[in-house]
């Protein structure tokens, strides 16, 4: 094991399944699912799709956070906002600024639901808006909020990027450039991305089904999460409590196709190689997988094959929780991440929900109901378009 | 951290810096606000079947890439990073243009596909068929500097032995007019136009024979003040065993606003005696603005030169060993970077 070990000391979460780690804790525990039909955006598609939406208002989302009622945030400023503020209050951090602190974010959708809203038509709004579009606006806002004036960077590569923020935080720790580091992710629900994944026809008009035989394609979904890391030596001489370690990550390039994975998952089996390679494990040590498993009929297929190219027929339990969340495409990699440790914490494995047959080609069963085991590792993949693939791998807080 | 040698830089930008083999010689004035790109033809970067379906972002950031690979006789880098500020606001504005105008419907997915910030660092993985490292940073003006940073990161921890970074933004064709509008009603706007353009490099860990230039620090950074930059910058140097005096040129993201205060006041104090030199009015602002900076950064040490058009005073040296970058946008969005001879 590394000597510079990073640490996870800190968690915070905003999904459709809770406002709160206890909250999401709670919904997984009871297979309580926050997939449901569309409630905030009007949208001609309300009626055939369903997604994993936060149902406060930007208002409401905006009161709890105290800001004047004309302010401009995104609704991933929103969100970005409250579960970082969450992860660094759970780490019981009191001066942000006494040690290296960063900040890595990462967003794909930025503020494109405040755009939608004044394109085509500049007016008295536009001004206030305008400068809430690109993807570091959110991050900006956070580091804010937080008080992070020095390292502060954004991740956008599509629905791996939180997975990615975490890995930069983690090298950036382990090479001793920064002490301590706020990484995660958000994504705020838009008509832009509504209509672009269902243009892509993988958006499901039921619940998702991830690794089913029948799956129909994915339920979309907003949240945000953050994970504060730090280096052992803050830890030890802050005496923390550590919820969990960053064992190994990995990160590859399918380089086979913009948005579809390739057949045999090459870039998801480099990934994952990389990952057990950078932990020092063998692939059997991992207890737990949390799948990326969108249950689009590509994904599913293509990350099971790059699964079993690793296991052979032994894989280890597995499953989705993507039919809890919807995908939350660049939150997705950091909420994953959130559920990975509190599985460990917990020796226990979530449910992936809606799964009734196997698909024929992998024979892959995954865990259907809350199950209870000692988990020592647990393995979390997270794949976007444009071929970025990330792999992440977590281990105990002892 | 160890040195990173960069062994080529290339860039397109509102100059044609593509094709000019004299360094900055005819300089390309600007009617009204926008910096559009002066385009090679990217025939002969990019197949025409692929080239189709690119916006311009796209065509100018794998036709930059591919030259540097080319002029660093590299094949396939061990990692692609890149920075984008905007991200591919041209498909972005088509697929909202669509679904604006149609009321969601009748759409086609291919400018969303295209639309992801992702994309010229995939079409470039794509093209290459390369498996290995690929991130894209979407951090403002910080957007090149956070690729770089990593580059750095990785040559560092012996992650990658060469790899490919740089920096692509694209004006688009809707929303830079509402941004100018709105800079405009700014009491000190930004007087520069706005630009577009594609810089890449390659850099490695061992120097090579075509290595021409090293990068030795970089510092990124979210807030800074008139009070403290001055602290800041003396830090960075001091980290990297330097003092001002042994800047031989200063390289500044000058671009007429309010912020302008930031370079001034170092402009002012310790590098008063120091070449300083400005480029925005040369290639526009824009989040990855920065990296035509950093291109002519590694040109004046390369040819020991430095073109009128880049200078602010009229301070000369014998030789430029170090030289120094800073940029800002708004205040936020903080860099310094250092390069030196090799």
């Amino acid at each position: 094991m590394s000597q510079n070990r990073v640490a996870i000391t800190g968690m915070g979460i905003i999904s459709s399944i809770g406002n709160t780690i206890e909250e999401n804790l709670h919904a997984l525990l009871n297979s309580k699912k926050g997939v449901a039909p569309i409630v905030n955006i009007n949208t001609r598609h309300k009626n055939k799709i369903k997604v994993g939406e936060v149902l406060q208002t930007n208002a409401e989302l905006a009161k709890s956070l105290n800001l004047d009622k004309n302010n401009n945030y995104s609704r991933t400023a929103l969100l970005g906002c409250i579960a970082a503020q969450q992860a660094v209050k759970h780490a019981n951090i009191k001066d942000i600024e006494a040690l290296k602190t960063g900040l890595i974010s990462s967003t794909s959708v930025g503020g494109m639901d405040l755009t939608e809203k004044h394109f085509q038509n500049y007016n008295s709004e536009s001004r206030r808006l305008i400068n809430s579009h690109h993807a570091a606006d959110s991050t900006e806002k956070i580091a804010a909020l937080l008080g992070i004036t020095d390292f502060t960077s954004t991740i956008s590569t599509a629905c791996s990027s939180a997975a990615n923020a975490i890995i930069l935080g983690a090298r950036l720790i382990k090479s001793g450039q920064l002490d301590r580091v706020i990484v995660g992710g958000t994504d705020g629900l838009a008509k832009f991305t509504i209509n672009g994944f269902k243009t892509l026809m993988i958006l499901s008009d039921t619940d998702c089904t991830p690794f089913d035989a029948n799956r129909k394609g994915l339920n979309l979904g907003e949240a945000a999460a953050y994970l504060v890391l730090e280096s052992d030596a803050v830890v030890k001489q802050d005496n923390k409590t550590v919820l969990g370690y960053l064992a190994g990550y990995g990160n590859a390039n399918d380089a086979f196709h913009q948005t579809a994975s390739s057949e045999n998952g090459e870039g998801a089996f480099l990934a994952m190689s990389k990952a057990l390679k950078i932990a020092e494990l063998n692939p059997i040590d991992i207890n737990y997988i949390n799948a990326h498993g969108t249950a689009t009929p590509n994904n599913d297929l293509s990350e099971g094959k790059a699964i079993k190219r690793i296991y052979g027929d032994s894989v280890p339990d597995f499953s989705s929780t993507k039919a809890f969340t919807g995908h939350t495409l660049a939150a997705a990699g950091a909420i994953e991440a959130v559920y990975s440790i509190l599985a460990l914490q917990n020796d226990v494995m979530f449910p992936n929900l809606n799964f009734k047959t196997a698909i024929p080609e992998l024979s892959m069963v995954p865990i259907t109901e809350v199950t209870k085991k000692p988990l020592n590792y647990v393995l979390s993949n997270s794949f976007g378009f444009g071929g970025n693939c990330s792999t992440l791998i977590f281990s105990k807080g002892l | 951290m160890k040195p990173c040698y960069i062994n080529s830089a290339v860039s397109i930008s509102a100059q044609d810096t593509l094709k000019d083999s004299i360094f900055l010689e005819h300089i390309l004035s600007f009617e009204g606000k926008l910096a559009r790109a002066i385009h090679p033809n990217y025939k002969l970067f990019i197949s025409p079947i692929a080239s189709r379906r690119m916006a311009t972002g796209v065509k100018m950031g794998v036709a930059a890439a591919k030259k540097a690979l080319e002029l660093a006789k590299l094949e396939t880098p061990d990692a692609i990073i890149t920075g984008t500020g905007i991200g591919c606001i041209e498909d972005s504005e088509k697929f909202l243009n669509a679904i604006l105008d149609n009321d969601e419907q009748y759409l086609t997915p291919t400018s969303f596909i295209q639309s992801t910030h992702n994309t010229v660092g995939a079409q470039i993985a794509l093209t290459l068929k390369c498996k290995g490292y690929n991130v894209t940073y979407v951090q403002g003006a910080a957007s090149f500097e956070s690729a770089i940073l990593d580059a750095q990161l990785m040559l560092h921890e012996n992650e990658a032995n060469t790899i490919l970074v740089g920096g692509t933004d694209e004006l688009g064709k809707f929303l830079i007019n509402d941004i100018i509008l709105a800079e405009e009603a700014e009491e000190h706007p930004i007087l520069t136009p706005f630009g577009e353009g594609a810089h890449f490099f390659t850099l490695s860990s061992l120097k090579q024979n075509n290595s021409f230039c090293v990068l030795k620090g970089l510092k990124i950074f979210n807030k800074a003040t008139t009070e403290t930059i001055q602290t800041k910058v003396e830090a960075f140097l001091k980290e990297n065993h330097l003092i001002p005096e042994d800047i031989d040129a200063i390289i500044l993201g000058k671009n007429g606003d309010a912020f302008d205060i930031l370079y001034q006041s170092l402009q002012d104090s310790i590098f008063k005696y120091t070449p300083q030199l400005h480029y925005k009015h040369l290639c526009g602002e824009f989040f990855t603005a920065s990296a035509f900076g950093f291109w002519t950064a590694t040109i004046i040490i390369k040819q020991q030169y430095i073109p009128d058009v880049l200078k602010l005073n009229s301070i000369d040296k014998s030789g430029y060993k170090n030289v120094l970058l800073y940029n800002q946008l708004k205040g936020q969005q903080h860099s310094f970077t250092l390069l030196s001879s090799c």
